[in-house]
């Protein structure tokens, strides 16, 4: 059991959901697959996906949804 | 602050209701009146320019517009705080929020802008062209009003004929368009839009356009006092990516005289059916081979290609907007208005011409404005300022004026290469090949003409320095 941090490649809005009522993409203990997407960045109105790097068990997201993030801030750890 | 108020204006103290370069420009024109000006601000936005050139400045929440220059309760607290007696929205933001007109006026404030309910009426897409219609303004070929079920809507679309827009009555900025090249496809995307418009407007009311497919978006400005109104000619915005515009000319080059004519008096028409204050735009579809023009909407405050209308006319619309406001006449009668040269401008946005236009926010690292005659660049950029990423990707407008269209196409090439924005790709490589296109240079296009041009003219190259990734993470 490794847990692992990701890192938010852009700076901008964090958000777990793809609408403000919808389910987010992924909630805490989810299984996660390497190319899923985890959450969106808006940057600059244009909304970028978050894709998982790695696959594993989600086991926590270190942002809100909606939080303003830097480039190279930890977003999500996985338990791989 | 105490200040000479050579225009005696009722009002004294105006707080900016946004953020940018507009928020600069309605500094300078506040000042030349004497008035004392308050910025607002975001906490992403305690370096920009706008907080450092005004006289106070307020921070009204966290970066996330939503939370800061959207929170209409934050604003009014903040004029509150400081005694503004104006506010001026922008463009954007709370600019066409007519609740947020409402409770400015409700606060016992001025609205630097028209009245709530010219706003509330011009912004339902639906009831604005009957409006438009009634006064005599051509309006394009669509249903009438809200689509009331998915059948109505395909009984509509083959009288209305094919292909056809389907657009979000709360929508606006080009957001939200479909276009249905059929019946089938037509009952195909109608769910989608419906839950689409709901999502990004609250409001998933619809209605149908016919789709001119390759039609100029040329835009008429008006001021109006709230009694009578004028027009201050026309504007092309054809150059347009993703419905966004990058490039935009006063006058329209090819509009002619007659047309031209028609098209402002038509402008002026709407204006003063709906009592029209302040600074507005009527924006129509034109058709060169037919010479139809249509009513597309009514943009109900300042617009961002403002200052090429102040280029060929010699009138500070942001000033003459505030004077309306304080309660002043319209000071210009409309044989006043003399059209005079022609003027380009250039969106210059951090964003990458060659990789998509993906947006690039980030540190300007140096800045170099090129200068007179006959050019004008407005922006909130300075050496060292960081872009943060939370808002759009406007960083200033290149404006020329000369004396005829090649002659502005000439200064422009010029101005576009003493232009140096370090540390961020903008979208200066566009321009700069868009200058010495031929399309450009004959006016021969329309607004699909860019996205055709992009696909056939990729622009590599464009930024050297760093990969879009690695400038963000320098962030």
């Amino acid at each position: 059991m490794a847990m692992k941090a990701f890192l938010s490649p852009l700076p901008g809005v964090f958000y777990r959901a793809p609408a403000p009522d919808k389910p987010p993409f992924k909630s805490e203990g989810d299984a996660v697959a390497a190319g899923d997407t985890v959450g969106l960045i808006e940057v600059m109105k244009t909304f970028t996906p978050v894709l998982a790097e790695e696959g594993g068990r989600l086991v926590k997201f270190l942002v809100e949804n909606e939080d303003a993030i830097m480039a190279g801030q930890p977003l999500y750890e996985l338990d791989r | 602050v105490k200040r000479a108020n050579p225009a005696t204006i009722s009002i004294s103290k105006i707080l900016i209701a946004n953020r940018g370069e507009i928020a600069v420009r309605i500094i300078r024109a506040a000042r030349e009146l004497g008035l004392a000006t308050v910025q607002v601000f975001s906490q992403a936005d305690r370096d920009m320019l706008a907080v450092k050139l005004a006289d106070e400045a307020v921070e009204i929440g966290p970066p996330q517009a939503m939370k800061s220059y959207l929170n209409a309760e934050a604003i009014l607290r903040a004029a509150a705080s400081v005694g503004a007696d104006a506010i001026h929205p922008g463009y954007g933001f709370l600019s066409e929020n007519a609740d947020f007109a409402a409770s400015v006026e409700g606060a016992g404030l001025t609205f630097v802008g028209p009245s709530a309910d010219a706003i509330r009426l011009m912004g339902d897409k639906a009831r604005a062209r009957e409006v438009a219609a009634a006064a005599g303004v051509p309006i394009v070929p669509g249903s009438q009003g809200r689509l009331t079920d998915f059948d109505h809507a395909l009984a509509l679309g083959r009288r209305i004929g094919f292909p056809l827009m389907i657009k979000a009555l709360a929508g606006g900025g080009g957001r939200g368009i479909r276009v249905a090249e059929d019946a089938d496809a037509l009952g195909n995307l109608l769910p989608a839009a419906a839950a689409e418009a709901k999502a990004a407007f609250g409001d998933g009311g619809l209605y149908l356009e016919r789709f001119i497919a390759r039609a100029r978006h040329v835009e008429v400005q008006i001021l109006g006092d709230g009694a009578d109104a004028i027009h201050l000619y026309e504007r092309e915005c054809s150059l347009q990516r993703r419905r966004q515009k990058l490039w935009e000319e006063a006058p329209a080059a090819t509009l002619p005289v007659d047309v031209r004519e028609r098209l402002c008096a038509a402008a002026v028409r709407l204006a003063r059916a709906v009592a029209y204050r302040g600074a507005g735009t009527v924006e129509y579809l034109y058709d060169d081979e037919t010479r139809e023009f249509f009513f597309i909407e009514m943009n109900t405050r300042i617009q961002v290609e403002h200052p090429i209308t102040e280029m060929v006319t010699g009138v500070d619309l942001v000033r003459e907007m505030i004077r309306i406001a304080a309660g002043e006449k319209l000071r210009i009668r409309q044989d006043e208005v003399l059209l005079k040269g022609h003027a380009i401008e250039c969106r210059i946005n951090a964003e990458d011409p060659a990789k998509q236009f993906m947006p690039a926010p980030g540190v300007v690292t140096a800045l170099r404005v090129p200068g007179e005659p006959g050019v004008r660049f407005d922006t909130m950029l300075y050496p060292g300022y960081v872009v943060p990423p939370f808002y759009d990707s406007l960083l200033g407008k290149l404006i020329v004026w000369d004396e005829t269209r090649a002659a502005a196409l000439a200064r422009l090439d010029r101005a576009l290469g003493e232009l140096e924005v370090g540390g961020i790709p903008t979208t200066v490589p566009l321009h700069a090949a868009l200058v010495r296109d031929a399309d450009v240079a004959a006016a021969r296009f329309h607004t699909r003409w860019l996205e055709t041009w992009l696909a056939t003219n990729p622009l590599t190259g464009a930024f050297p320095e760093q990969s879009g990734t690695e400038k963000a993470l320098a962030l």
